[in-house]
Formats: C-alpha cells, sequence, structure tokens
C-alpha cells in the first residue's frame, strides 16, 4: 500500500492508503475532518471543495495518492485564533446559507476567486462560483457574502 | 461511490511510464483524474493500474515555437487560460478553455488529458481539430505526430497505441486576419455543451477567404463542418452568411440522449456555427 504525507490544515500526516482511496475519504475517515462534506460525489457540487497547493479542487474527484506532497486546506483550517475567516464571517452575517452543506466548499470557492479577483462583480462571482451548487438559497444571499467577504479580506489584507 | 481497486505508479520519467504502459494492457494514464475518476467511480472503467504521469517534467509548459505554441499535455485547463503565450498564439483555445466545466475542475484538469479522453462532448478537441493541431506522442519506439483529423478515432478511442503517452500538442499560429469564436451551447453552467461550435474564419476586404469549423458533440468524434466550410468560402459578409452555416449539420450523426435529440442538435449546430462565425468574422 502507497505511504503518502500530506499536510492538511497545518498538521503534517503520513498515512498508508489504498490506491483508491478518495480525498475527500481520507479528509473525513481518516483525519477527523468531517468540515468537508460528500454530496454529489461525481465532481458536479463542489461540496467537498478544499484547497490543495493553494488552489481550489473537488476533494471527490482526486486520490489521495495523487495528493502526495501537497498542502491542503479544508474548511476547518480557515478559522485564526478562534476567529472566523472574513469570508465565513460574511457567510454567516449574510445569511447565505439555509441547510449548510454546500457552505463549505462555497466559502473555499470563494476563497479562491477573491484571491484571483479581490473585487468581483456580481458576474464575476456567479461564474467563480459556478461549480458549486446551493439547492436552497437561490445565491441571492451567497452573492452578497462573497462582495462583502471580499471587502472584508482586502480590509484584512491592508491592516496587516 | 469507490472505484474497484487497482495498483497505482508514479514512474520518474517518461521512459518508465511508457514501460509501464506497454507492459500492461489494461493499465491506463491518469493525468488530473477529472474525467477519469468519474468513471472509475461509476465503474465504467475497470484499469489494472493507473500509471500517473501528471509531474512528469517531460510533459509540462507552454513554449512559443516561432511557427507554432507547443502545449505539454499536462498543462491544467487554468495554466492554459492564463498562458500569454497561448492567449496571443492560440486565442481560440484560451477562450474555449475558460468555458470548460468550472475553476476546481480546471484546477485538475490536463490539457492533454481531455484531447487523449477523446471525449466528443469535451470543447477542446473540436478546437483543436479546428486549428489543425498536430499531437506529438511517444513509446519507447520514439516519437510519433499524429494530426488532429486522424486522433480521434471513435467515441472516448484516441489512435494513441498501447504504451504510447502524449507529450503536448503544436497548435499552428494563425496570421493576420484570423478571427475566432466558441460556441456553446449547454443547459447549466458547468455542464457540458450540448453542442459546441469552433470557429476560426479568416478575411479580407469584407469577404471570407477561408473558414475552419469543429464541432462539439456532433458525432462519436469531434468533427469538421466542410460543407459550410465550403460555402463559406470567399462569400461576402452579409446575408448569405446564415444561409452557408445551414449546411453545418451536413453528414453529421449527432447522439440521442436525454439532452438532445439528433434533429435538435443538427439544429443547434447550424445556429451557433452562424453565431461562430459572425463573431469570428466581426460581421454585424
Amino acid at each position: 500500500m502507497p505511504r503518502i504525507s500530506v499536510k492538511v490544515d497545518g498538521i503534517a500526516y503520513e498515512e498508508d492508503v489504498e490506491p483508491r482511496l478518495l480525498l475527500v475519504h481520507l479528509l473525513r475517515e481518516r483525519l477527523g475532518k468531517t468540515g468537508t462534506p460528500a454530496g454529489c460525489d461525481t465532481s458536479n457540487c463542489g461540496a467537498c471543495t478544499v484547497m490543495l497547493d493553494g488552489k481550489t479542487v473537488k476533494s471527490c474527484s482526486v486520490l489521495a495518492v495523487q495528493a502526495d506532497g501537497s498542502d491542503i486546506v479544508t474548511i476547518e483550517g480557515l478559522a485564526a485564533n478562534g476567529s472566523l475567516h472574513p469570508m465565513q464571517r460574511a457567510f454567516h452575517e449574510e445569511h447565505a446559507l439555509q441547510c449548510g452543506f454546500c457552505t463549505p466548499g462555497m466559502v473555499m470557492a470563494a476563497i479562491d476567486l477573491v484571491r484571483d479577483t479581490p473585487d468581483p462583480s456580481e458576474e464575476a462571482i456567479r461564474e467563480g462560483l459556478e461549480g458549486n451548487l446551493c439547492r436552497c438559497t437561490g445565491y441571492c444571499n451567497i452573492v452578497r457574502a462573497v462582495k462583502r467577504g471580499a471587502q472584508e479580506m482586502g480590509q484584512a489584507v491592508k491592516s496587516s | 461511490m469507490i472505484p474497484a481497486s487497482f495498483d497505482y505508479v508514479r514512474p520518474g520519467s517518461l521512459a518508465e511510464a511508457c514501460q509501464e504502459l506497454a507492459a500492461d494492457e489494461d493499465a491506463k494514464v491518469i493525468a488530473g483524474g477529472q474525467s477519469l475518476l468519474p468513471l472509475l467511480r461509476l465503474r465504467l472503467a475497470y484499469p489494472t493500474k493507473l500509471v500517473d504521469v501528471a509531474r512528469l517534467p517531460e510533459l509540462a509548459g507552454v513554449h512559443d515555437r516561432g511557427d507554432h505554441v507547443f502545449i505539454g499535455a499536462m498543462t491544467t485547463h487554468d495554466e492554459v487560460m492564463r498562458s500569454g503565450v497561448v492567449a496571443a498564439g492560440a486565442p481560440l483555445l484560451a477562450l474555449a478553455t475558460a468555458m470548460v466545466a468550472d475553476p476546481a475542475v480546471r484546477h485538475r484538469g490536463t490539457f492533454g488529458g481531455s484531447l487523449a479522453h477523446a471525449d466528443p462532448a469535451g470543447d477542446l478537441p473540436a478546437v483543436v481539430l479546428a486549428l489543425e493541431g498536430v499531437l506529438v506522442a511517444r513509446s519507447a519506439q520514439g516519437e510519433r505526430e499524429i494530426p488532429a483529423a486522424d486522433f480521434f478515432v471513435d467515441y472516448l478511442e484516441s489512435s494513441l497505441r498501447q504504451g504510447e503517452v502524449l507529450v503536448g500538442v503544436k497548435i499552428p499560429k494563425l496570421g493576420d486576419g484570423w478571427g475566432f469564436h466558441y460556441e456553446k451551447f449547454h443547459r447549466t453552467a458547468q455542464a457540458w455543451a450540448i453542442v459546441g461550435v469552433a470557429a476560426a474564419v479568416r478575411r479580407s476586404n469584407g469577404s471570407i477567404q477561408e473558414a475552419r469549423i469543429g464541432l462539439t458533440n456532433m458525432g462519436t468524434t469531434p468533427v469538421r463542418a466542410r460543407a459550410a466550410e465550403t460555402a463559406l468560402e470567399g462569400l461576402e459578409l452579409g446575408d448569405g452568411l446564415r444561409q452557408a452555416c445551414e449546411e453545418a449539420a451536413a453528414d453529421t450523426s449527432p447522439p440521442a440522449d436525454l439532452h438532445a435529440q439528433p434533429d435538435y442538435r443538427r439544429h443547434l449546430a447550424r445556429v451557433l456555427t452562424h453565431r461562430a462565425v459572425r463573431t469570428a468574422a466581426g460581421a454585424p
């Protein structure tokens, strides 16, 4: 069985994995990172989105062995010193969720978008989140939250 | 949904990858895995072994080589979209790649992978066909160049042989006077094209000198709309454009599925070809 090393939310792990083990299952079942849900299982819905070496991926469509040597950040690794990431806070403030199942993936995709496009238009937000499905909200509050999160991420950069 | 068991190797060199593939006819290349992994999970494919080529340096990078752009097979869609070399030398490819799936899939999925997968519903095969790209494959026997017209053999089947790995693709640069467009018709943002049309048009003195049109999802392989290309040649920009594009579905055998019947796909091919050609030619 191949042995892989990964860093997940700042902690290094060495794991023996079956080649067919999916990254989402490594995260949830081996490492207890259940903040990342497995949704559609077919790289459609984006609920399982995490950052792999700084870029979003759908963890249901990556083998754990492919992630060998990578630095992974899940929704559980965003909060720093007990305070939510600005994008998490914006989702909370703008009530950008109902059932919450898509939220971890939405937040990861939103952060990725804002790193690339610091002040995204509504159209850019909708395009940037095209790989993430929400079946509750109708997306209006999500778009609002991403705008607000983007502003707060910008301010956080300026003040740091 | 968990894939059936398979072995996994990550060769350190291209030569080693070719050996692994030559030794086992049921071994399969994995690149970004964005097409292969769903197939494995749905148990539509049962490879004995996955040969991971994603990190091979021989397959990386985008290079300006004078008369063509060379794109390493493992260049991700995201890298293709952001490449200044692609934007300058193959703008149609940059445009179409931005319409592939969604950002997370584009971070993993590779240019070479989506061509080797040979899905006629994929956007890039029709684009490479229209741009008359040349695919470069390597095996223990050496290197082989395959024109795009000979590469796509059947549904999910390319002309790559056992033991061969797609190294990259040469995309000839088209000179001045060419315009481009990719029209994709799909029902939801990240979905496959029900039909897509890649058009490259050379215009001079208010008329079309040459048109190259690649069709997505209009058969078991990507196809050229040859009849429409011929009808467009020498045509003055104006009312005749729409009529010439009526030929776009000639000699095609589009599939029937949940999204569309063949006659509807033929209709889409005609309408989308008109839109793509009109935009590519800069016509009103």
